[in-house]
């Protein structure tokens, strides 16, 4: 097929896409991801724009040793920042693959896709 | 002094600091390095041999733009990490480090955050509606002329001023690194570009960046290793030795051994990167957003099999990049005290030779000897290569893609018409980068990237989006909404002190903060949802009936293109 039919008023897969998207699993399986996914970007956002206003708003903060040592408190945040971008992201990619993949293709099976 | 001067100035243009020491024309010729040479030449020979073989298997636009769609998502995530580790964060940052200390960090953490949201919110779904470029997604149930063009422009704009700022730091570091002239080293890049894009396409250039990111991966790993066995593997021993020799250099130029001390502590703290926080959070919006809107690496996408691959692939990408920015942090660190600490490295004056950049380049050698810098030296060529074959295939793409078979054949373009317009624009984009190489040699281009990253968070980010997730949403209004974008960014760098001020020398800048992205992502937004809402065609009303369909194909994959072979 081509792009174009996509959207062409004469879709051959106009029945099964409705029929699918009738079906109260399919809303819930993608309600949940989408809140999944949702809800971790709001973290990493959250996370990244709360750093960048800590340097702005508090320097010596970040700038704290941690005990009697020589590394500052920043040096295990903005490592730990990155870290949690790479977590953020396995975490997505784990359920996505153990959970989300299988009912999908539940669903589509049904449906003849 | 020239050294802390171009640091300083290098702050002062807060958006692109790490660039801006890459690209200042402060780069003095080196002696000829023939290890270095050696090396280049043998990935030049490899990399050829790869665009020769994949030559042999691009016949259609689909392995041309996609390589056929059946790249894994391993390899792709490799490809996408050498598709965005520049040779200017990997020198940049490592000398913002070498200088600054922590400032360096904050830069990294800002361009590692746009991968997750990438994921989160995109990746799948453009895969699952897209086909060979992000204007196939974001032009998906609307009329095709308006924002396929939209889209085209935005990618050439992106692809330009990306493309300049790279092409200018290319030749600048090959003069530096290998000792060739200026122009020689921008044709040098120039020309292989266009071998590898013009005969091996999609398959070669994902070679390419594979093989540069494990060049670049493996040789930042060793450095990061060296380094940190002569403390014992303990950052905190390494961190503490970084602060006594930041201290004693202080001493050395005459302040007190309280001022020292203060100094040395300095780098363990943030210090001048980030002066207001409507600046910081604009700096940081662009980065962030800007990374899920770069059509270059929105491309790639499209060379997996489906939307589980191109999960895996920005897990991947996002590993190896976050991997590469902490090594990146123990090298500039590394080469404080290594580099820092021995006269061999710099001149008279106490600057590095061969200007600030060189900080990574040095600590290659003090941990390696002379067959690592050559080595390293290599590797930095080979990823400039890398990155601009990228950036010219997409924009390539754009032109034969969305504006030649879309907009102009209205979709009746057969394949190898199609594939002669993209080679037709590759050898024209070649050309015009390093033309615009040429001719921006001794201007101050620091700004182009954070310019590249603005437009594309504020353009092409909210068009995504929208189409994407909004239902509402219309031909109109992402055509012209996104334009309202990019115009406002546009217009807002121009205004801002890294153009206004430092690269016009115009005086003080009528739009204070250093980044556009906090005024031009929301203009972008708001823009396409009142134009939306406005707009009452009946193009509008078919736009809206084509959400739900749109929404199941991108959610389940229906439909979706297939890779054509394996």
């Amino acid at each position: 097929m081509t792009q174009q039919e996509g959207h062409a008023p004469a879709d051959p897969q106009a029945a099964m896409i409705a029929a699918v998207a009738a079906d109260p699993r399919y809303g819930e399986l993608v309600a949940r991801r989408a809140r999944l996914g949702w809800w971790l970007s709001a973290m990493i956002f959250t996370a990244f724009v709360g750093y960048l206003a800590l340097i702005a708003f508090d320097k010596a903060l970040l700038g704290m040793p941690i005990g009697d040592g020589v590394t500052s408190i920043g040096i295990p945040i903005g490592l730990g920042l990155i870290l949690l971008a790479i977590a953020l992201t396995g975490l997505y990619v784990a359920y996505a693959n153990r959970h989300h993949d299988a009912q999908m293709a539940a669903i589509l099976k049904d449906h003849g896709a | 002094m020239r050294a802390r001067l171009a640091g300083a100035l290098a702050l002062a243009l807060l958006p692109a600091p790490a660039f801006a020491a890459a690209l200042e024309g402060e780069a003095q010729r080196q002696p000829i390095n023939w290890v270095a040479i050696a090396m280049f030449v043998a990935f030049v020979g490899l990399t050829l041999w790869i665009t020769k073989a994949a030559a042999a298997r691009t016949r259609t636009a689909s392995d041309f733009y996609t390589a056929g769609g059946g790249i894994s998502g391993f390899q792709n995530g490799l490809a996408m990490a050498g598709d965005y580790m520049s040779a200017a964060s990997f020198l940049g940052i490592s000398a913002q480090i070498f200088t600054d200390g922590y400032d360096g960090l904050i830069y990294s953490t800002g361009f590692l955050v746009g991968w997750p949201i990438l994921l989160f919110l995109m990746a799948e779904r453009l895969r699952n509606l897209g086909r060979f470029t992000f204007a196939d997604v974001a032009s998906y149930r609307f009329a095709q002329p308006p924002v396929r063009s939209f889209a085209a422009i935005s990618t050439l704009l992106v692809v330009s001023f990306y493309l300049i700022a790279q092409m200018v730091g290319a030749g600048q570091l090959i003069k530096l690194l290998f000792g060739l002239p200026y122009a020689v080293a921008v044709v040098i890049v120039g020309a292989l570009m266009m071998l590898y894009v013009l005969f091996g396409g999609m398959r070669a250039t994902t070679w390419v960046q594979i093989i540069k990111a494990v060049l670049l991966l493996g040789g930042a790993s060793f450095m990061a290793l060296m380094v940190l066995a002569q403390f014992g593997f303990s950052l905190e021993a390494l961190f503490a030795r970084a602060v006594e020799v930041k201290s004693a250099a202080a001493q050395a130029a005459g302040a007190t051994p309280a001022e020292a001390a203060a100094k040395g502590r300095a780098i363990m703290a943030p210090g001048g990167f980030i002066k207001d926080p409507v600046s910081a959070i604009s700096f940081g919006l662009a980065l962030m957003l800007g990374t899920a809107g770069l059509p270059h690496i929105l491309m790639r996408f499209f060379t997996v099999p489906d939307a589980k691959e191109a999960r895996k692939s920005v897990l991947w990408a996002t590993g190896w990049i976050g991997y590469f920015y902490i090594l990146t942090f123990i090298i500039g660190f590394g080469a404080i005290i290594l580099v820092g600490t021995d006269a061999g490295y710099k001149m008279a004056d106490g600057t590095l030779r061969g200007g600030g950049n060189m900080a990574a380049i040095h600590l290659a050698h003090a941990v390696g000897g002379n067959a690592f810098l050559g080595f390293i030296s290599a590797v930095a060529f080979a990823t400039i290569l890398a990155v601009v074959a990228g950036l010219t295939l997409s924009a390539a793409s754009a032109v034969s893609h969305d504006l030649y078979a879309t907009v102009l054949k209205q979709g009746r373009a057969n394949s190898a018409d199609e594939l002669r317009v993209s080679r037709i624009t590759t050898l024209a984009l070649g050309a015009l980068a390093v033309l615009l190489g040429l001719v921006f040699e001794k201007q101050n281009v620091a700004f182009m990237v954070s310019l590249a990253f603005a437009l594309a968070a504020s353009g092409n980010f909210p068009v995504l989006i929208l189409s994407l997730l909004w239902s509402g949403c219309t031909t109109r209004g992402a055509a012209w909404g996104g334009t309202i974008g990019l115009l406002t960014a546009f217009v807002l760098t121009l205004l801002s002190p890294a153009v206004w001020t430092t690269t016009f020398g115009l005086g003080p800048a009528p739009f204070p903060y250093s980044s556009a992205a906090i005024f031009s992502v929301p203009a972008g937004f708001i823009g396409i949802w009142l134009i939306s809402r406005l707009d009452r065609s009946s193009r509008a009303a078919v736009d809206k009936a084509g959400y739900p369909a749109q929404r199941v194909r991108a959610e389940t994959g229906i439909g979706a293109f297939a890779a054509s072979d394996h």
